[in-house]
């Protein structure tokens, strides 16, 4: 049977196909729908962790224990991650045991663009990279039979265009794979130096076996064309360059660490010149030049940001290189914007940032915070988009939990900034990464204000359940932390909890505990607005009352505009969260407009 | 189901552009599953997580023989179906000589021009038909005609699906499977009145 699905659909097919029955991981952008997906097949246990060094040592005892074993997360998680995986390749594997590192060229939803092709070589694992979802569903079996053969843990690395592409998948029956037994080996699992040391070496050789087979390996192989041009490629960019270029020479690498010297090799002597095509870093190219090969990568495609098949064949133009253009792209780059002066020229068009939904419980947050004109340290979720203009509330976002510990360290710089810092994190932020921030202010004698957004999900990926929801991946009941019980714990003894749509309450609440010199977590508490659709009437303006001053729109809320010098409500988006209602100095914004839509 | 027939399927490259939250990525969906009963081959690029938030978002679909790039480079599109017209303009660009613009004539402003930091470009249909081939659709007042604004992308995909090589029965499998039952209805009248323009 056939199916369109995404590539993140499709590793969840591959890893229930291939027996997988432990699959655990941290939601992110683009990788979240692959455990979502795997969590509705029978006979599976699908977990989200608290973060994905938690997610990956699970993973690690699952398969020291015997199952095979999925592990997802986003490129940035591997970092949170990074521990386990370096000792993991020493240890090795007993049940088969793949990570996926979703990577996000391009940027689309992430913080950066590093390229996790390096954590292969890094770690010293073998890796493979999809380009579409068949190859995506097939190469998850693939890499749980080299991982059980390998002795090793496994990378599947994707990028947002595989991961979040549809295309045609064959599906077949799950196969069962029995649980393999453990049999206790400390020399294997414990690694003290002593140990370690002897896992280092088996490492080095389980690394000669895997550069034989990955000469043989069916993922990378050669499509002979014109001898002109040979391209060697991989990932989504294999796509693009068969669709730019139809008859040109590839070698299609799907497993790209360890890379095939010998294939390369081989392709290189039979081709006039040869290129790389890979998005971000030349990882394949500094490979093939240090075998001592000509070769052209990087001067004609970019490093940065993400390919697509326009900008493939523009470069390769640039560049003076034949490109066979097939009958039906050959009419491509027939603009029709090229008016040659018989219309008007086009106007520009306007940014359209993302920003906060209508109804958002954190606009107020950081409305407040900049009108009151602190210094936010910031975190990662939908919240980061409340440090864009007009709201303007939030100053530095690094990575998941850097918030609180980044707040301390500017009161540690600067004594004066105590009372003018706060640190904004989201809950699931907090369970990733934030309790130790907070462990470390605490401890350490900081009197930082932290402000725990706590809409009740993990927003941003699209909803997903953490350990204070009282809910699982499975659906099932769990307990839900106790977030003021946890923050009172950790040293914290001023910890209150506030409505943000309250914002004289939330700005008195902010002002005390940046002036209390004690530690202090204020728990802006109200669920997402796309999570619980509130019943309010949409808010109503009242013509004769607004006099056009436009505070409302500092709000940044897509429900609100001023037209013909007065504020307007769209009565279809706006959920009558009242925020418009408590700015408007003049009372002509009012609650309990008609219901309309 | 239709067979392919023996006679190649000609490629057709649609780019469904809009502001997050319009239900393009459901209308995409349905698009898809309407053009596998076709018998085409098929690849969809969407795109998840921040940019919904009320963003520029794009979703590319292409049908073929045998589709390779998700991606439809610039200028290749034969359609653009635009929920909004800001979003119409901004993905022009990816239109081919020939190729025709579906447009709904819904305005959504971007925070930007709410916030007076920028300015919303007048007289954006005016532009587009000028240049292109263009359809003009009330998908939101067609949407309300039938109960719910949220309906506005299955008016559109009504529009799209008049245009386009694969049978209407198809299309009304397509809602029905992807649709959740209680918005059904609904939906099946919007795609219905966006099918009759």
């Amino acid at each position: 049977m056939k199916e369109l699905m995404t590539g993140n659909e499709a590793i969840a097919r591959g890893a229930y196909e291939h027996g997988v029955t432990v699959g655990v991981g941290y939601p992110g952008t683009p990788s979240t729908e692959i455990l979502e997906n795997f969590a509705r097949y029978p006979g599976i246990t699908a977990q989200w962790a608290p973060n994905e060094k938690v997610a990956l040592e699970v993973g690690i005892g699952a398969s020291m224990a015997g199952a095979r074993v999925l592990v997802t997360m986003k490129h940035v998680g591997v970092n949170v991650a990074a521990d386990p995986l370096m000792t993991a390749a020493y240890t090795g594997v007993n049940g088969g045991l793949v990570l996926v590192s979703a990577d996000d060229p391009g940027m689309h939803s992430s913080q950066n663009e590093q390229d996790n092709r390096f954590y292969a070589r890094f770690a010293r694992v073998p890796m493979f990279e999809p380009s579409d979802s068949q190859e995506a569903l097939d190469m998850v079996g693939l890499a749980l039979q080299v991982s059980e053969e390998f002795d090793l843990p496994v990378i599947l690395r994707t990028t947002t265009r595989v991961a979040h592409s549809q295309s045609m998948v064959e599906l077949k029956e799950r196969r069962e794979v029995p649980l393999r037994p453990y049999r206790k080996d400390p020399k294997k699992w414990l690694m003290v130096p002593a140990f370690g040391r002897l896992r280092r070496q088996v490492l080095e050789e389980r690394l000669q076996r895997l550069r034989a087979y990955t000469e043989t390996t069916p993922v990378n192989f050669i499509s002979w064309g014109d001898r002109r041009v040979g391209v060697i490629t991989s990932g989504i960019s294999y796509q693009y360059v068969r669709e730019v270029m139809p008859g040109a020479s590839i070698l299609k690498l799907g497993m790209t660490f360890p890379l095939p010297e010998g294939l390369i090799r081989q392709f290189a002597a039979g081709v006039e010149r040869l290129l790389v095509v890979e998005e971000l870093d030349p990882y394949i190219e500094e490979f093939v030049r240090g075998l001592g090969l000509e070769v052209t990568g990087k001067k004609i495609f970019p490093a940065c940001h993400e390919f697509s098949p326009g900008l493939i064949r523009r470069k390769l133009n640039e560049a003076g290189i034949p490109v066979s253009l097939s009958p039906e792209t050959s009419g491509a780059g027939v603009c029709p914007l090229d008016s040659k002066g018989e219309v008007e020229e086009l106007p520009p068009a306007p940014g359209r940032p993302p920003v906060l939904c209508p109804g958002c419980p954190h606009r107020g947050v950081f409305y407040v915070l900049h009108k009151l004109k602190l210094l936010v340290t910031g975190d990662i979720g939908c919240y980061t988009l409340g440090g864009l203009p007009p709201l303007e509330g939030m100053d530095s976002c690094v990575c998941m939990g850097a918030s609180i510990g980044m707040a301390h360290g500017c009161e540690l710089a600067d004594s004066s900034l105590a009372r003018r810092t706060v640190a904004v994190i989201g809950d699931s932020t907090f369970f990733h990464s934030g309790i130790t921030g907070l462990l470390h202010m605490v401890y350490n004698g900081g009197q930082g204000t932290v402000i725990i957004v706590d809409n009740r999900t993990t927003a941003m990926t699209g909803h997903q359940d953490h350990p204070g929801t009282g809910k699982t991946l499975m659906g099932r009941n769990a307990p839900e932390v106790d977030l003021e019980a946890l923050v009172r714990a950790l040293g914290v003894g001023r910890v209150r909890v506030v409505d943000p749509l309250d914002m004289a309450r939330l700005t008195e609440a902010i002002q005390e505990e940046i002036a209390a010199g004690a530690p202090s977590v204020i728990i802006a508490r109200r669920p997402c607005a796309l999570l619980k659709r509130e019943t309010r009437p949409p808010v109503r303006v009242e013509g004769e009352l607004c006099t056009g001053c436009k505070t409302c729109l500092k709000l940044s809320c897509p429900a609100i505009s001023v037209q013909d010098k007065k504020a307007a409500v769209d009565a279809i988006i706006c959920t009558g969260c009242g925020l418009c209602v408590q700015v408007c100095k003049f009372g002509a914004l009012k609650e309990g407009g008609e219901i309309n839509g | 189901m239709v067979e392919a027939t023996g006679a190649a399927l000609a490629p057709v490259d649609i780019l469904m552009v809009g502001v997050g939250g319009q239900g393009i990525i459901l209308a995409s969906r349905i698009l898809a599953h309407a053009a596998r009963a076709a018998g085409y081959d098929i690849k969809v690029s969407e795109i998840h997580g921040m940019a919904q938030r009320g963003g520029s978002v794009v979703t590319q679909v292409r049908l073929g023989e045998r589709v390779y790039s998700p991606l439809i480079p610039e200028g290749q599109a034969d359609i653009i179906l635009a929920f909004e017209q800001l979003e119409a303009l901004r993905w022009l660009e990816y239109l081919k000589g020939g190729g025709t613009i579906i447009v709904s004539s819904q305005i959504i402003l971007p925070v930007p021009v709410l916030a007076g930091s920028a300015r919303y470009p007048e007289n954006i249909i005016t532009h587009l038909s000028r240049r292109v081939h263009t359809l003009v659709v009330d998908a939101l007042g067609k949407a309300l005609e039938c109960g719910n604004a949220r309906a506005a992308n299955a008016v559109l995909l009504g529009a799209l699906a008049r245009q386009m090589p694969i049978p209407l029965s198809s299309w009304l499998n397509a809602i029905e499977a992807c649709v959740p039952a209680r918005y059904l209805e609904v939906n099946r009248a919007a795609f219905q009145s966006g099918y009759a323009l």
